[in-house]
């Protein structure tokens, strides 16, 4: 169990992480899901005791990290930054964090094999792939066999069956009953996998609910898009329902509001034909833009001031 | 999926296979700051390079003054002092015993190795204390096994002019050990700027400033100014332990003068603690 209790993180003026307050239970596989700097790896840090909040208390499994006497049996993660010397081989990096905790080496070959670095395990680092490193990085976190998996991004750098199996890793560990806490900015990706979501955005709580709740709101927010040679006429017979309809061509009506079925049945009873009638469901992804269209930092600026430069030359 | 063979934390009672769970204790990160140290190639290089320029400046130096004996002035021949010519070699060892002191910490900022040791050993001063201890202990044995061979190679090279010394004459034995701790407390000066300044650049940099630049920089001083100032110098200070006899009189005691690196190294040390424990890694 991860608890976060009105945690604020200020770099200077800047506030990173803003009276954040939730808890992350065990059993279940929770996301964290924020734009790019909405602070979620600051968050990350203080939960692993490498930054110290500027007020507000974080624990795990009700300690403060850096209270933990095995850490590493407590608490597992891969952070996005890579945490590793370049220059050390993967088996080495692994020995050397198992030692701190006197890890026998059957430990570290196990990780080894579990995350199948088996036959790169004596090259350095350094020249691992994003992917191989990520691997690696997981390795790192599960070396203690730890209550709580902490993962920044694991996806990153993984190909598609690499990510199908962090996904499955990643069930299994908290249908053991750990506490599985994972941070992305893709939304799609945290569907899959978790059954829980924190949504955060410039460094406050946006959201924290299921991610079958989302799911639900992001379909009953859809529209319908019908097709008929008799639009017009369509038209008016829905002008009574209390929906809104747009039109992009003369047989197109996309309509808000007014069910698939009630659309389709007063159809019929007017006798027009229609050639389509699809109900359109609202992507996760822009679900998760409408809970965070506010809060994202670095939004996409126009070309505008690029273009009158051209002019001028 | 099968090939998750992970105990669950409720069955890691079971004795078949959950891992022993133990705590973080000192001797543990001894362990595995040795790990760290020997694992890497920049160590072993760095400390094959001190090895060698520790007996190969010292036995090339002699060879030549030797060949050169009868071309030397009267002045050099009569203070000729063949301790000094043994331990002369830590004029180069000294860059890579400093060296490798930086990067055995900033290393591991400019890595990101840094998390993961933190992240094992939350507490953070075992981690700096360990690395501290191992790397003193490697490189006294290092400096202090190739001092010797040093030693009794260059005292054989000058027996053909009857200037040899044996270690039981006046400050032999103790400059040859001084050099070795000169050059250990040497490389802990260097981890403890590294520490402090988490950045390879900055932290070698600021081992030469201290030791190189800083001497240059009381030369410009009056003499009398200088004179006063310089036994005070890190480097001069350092010294004195590792040198038999001297060329002028500005110079601290032996014994004291070491006494006084050490406190410099223990201030910058101190320094880097407080900072690791405080700032955010």
């Amino acid at each position: 169990m991860i608890e976060i209790d009105h945690v604020t993180k200020r770099y200077g003026e800047k506030v990173a992480v803003d009276d954040l307050s939730f808890t992350v239970q065990p059993g279940i596989v929770t996301g964290f899901l924020g734009p790019n700097g909405a602070g979620k790896s600051t968050l990350m840090r203080m939960i692993l005791g490498l930054d110290a909040p500027t007020s507000g208390r974080v624990t795990v499994n009700g300690q403060s990290y850096r209270a933990l006497r095995a850490p590493l049996h407590e608490v597992g993660a891969l952070l996005e930054a890579r945490a590793i010397h370049t220059g050390r081989s993967a088996y080495n990096h692994l020995l050397a964090m198992a030692q701190t905790h006197g890890i026998g080496r059957a430990r570290v070959d196990e990780v080894v094999d579990l995350v199948g670095l088996r036959a790169v395990a004596r090259r350095r680092a350094g020249g691992f792939s994003l992917g191989m490193g990520q691997r690696l990085g997981i390795a790192s976190a599960l070396l203690g066999d730890p209550r709580v998996i902490i993962l920044d991004e694991p996806a990153n750098g993984l190909d598609p069956e690499g990510i199908l199996w962090i996904r499955t890793l990643l069930k299994d560990l908290a249908a053991q009953g750990r506490t599985v806490f994972l941070s992305s900015h893709l939304m799609s990706e945290m569907a899959m996998t978790a059954e829980r979501v924190v949504v955060i955005g410039r460094g406050r709580l946006i959201a924290n609910t299921s991610v079958a709740e989302i799911v639900a709101q992001a379909s009953a927010g859809g529209s319908v898009r019908v097709r008929t040679p008799q639009a017009p006429r369509l038209r008016e017979a829905l002008a009574s329902a209390n929906g809104r309809i747009v039109s992009d061509a003369d047989d197109e009506l996309e309509i808000h509001g007014i069910p698939a079925a009630l659309i389709g049945e007063t159809a019929a009873l007017e006798g027009i034909v229609l050639h389509e009638l699809t109900p359109q469901k609202a992507s996760l992804e822009e679900a998760f833009m409408a809970l965070t269209g506010e809060s994202v930092e670095y939004q996409a600026t126009t070309l505008d001031a690029n273009a009158e430069l051209e002019v001028a030359a | 999926m099968s090939a998750v063979a992970l105990p669950s934390p409720a069955a890691s009672g079971d004795a078949r296979q959950a891992p022993e769970r133990q705590g973080v204790t000192f001797g543990r990160v001894v362990r595995s700051e040795w790990t760290k140290l020997v694992s890497l190639r920049s160590t072993r290089w760095s400390l094959l390079a001190a090895v060698a320029m520790m007996i190969l400046l010292a036995v090339g130096i002699a060879a030549v003054q030797m060949g050169r004996w009868n071309q030397l002035s009267l002045h050099d021949r009569l203070t000729y002092d063949s301790i000094n010519t043994a331990v002369s070699g830590f004029n180069f060892s000294q860059l890579a015993v400093g060296v490798l002191g930086v990067l055995v910490i900033t290393g591991e900022y400019s890595t990101g190795m840094i998390r993961s040791s933190l992240m094992a050993v939350p507490t953070r001063l075992p981690v700096l204390g360990a690395k501290a201890l191992v790397f003193a202990v490697v490189t006294f044995a290092l400096m202090l096994v190739s001092a010797f061979i040093a030693f009794f190679v260059v005292q054989a090279l000058v027996t053909q002019h009857h200037l040899q010394h044996s270690l039981g004459d006046p400050h032999a034995l103790r400059a040859v050990v001084g050099v070795a701790l000169f050059l250990t407390v040497l490389g802990l000066m260097a981890v403890g700027l590294g520490a402090l300044l988490r950045n390879t650049a900055a932290g070698i940099a600021a081992f030469v400033f201290m030791l190189f630049v800083l001497p240059g920089v009381t030369a410009i001083l009056p003499a009398s100014v200088a004179d006063s100032v310089s036994p005070y110098l890190p480097l001069n200070a350092g010294t004195a332990v590792a040198t038999s006899t001297f060329e002028d009189g500005h110079h601290l005691a032996p014994w004291a003068g070491f006494g006084l690196f050490c406190g410099y190294t223990a201030i910058i040390l101190g320094a880097a603690a407080i900072g690791l424990v405080r700032r955010d890694a």
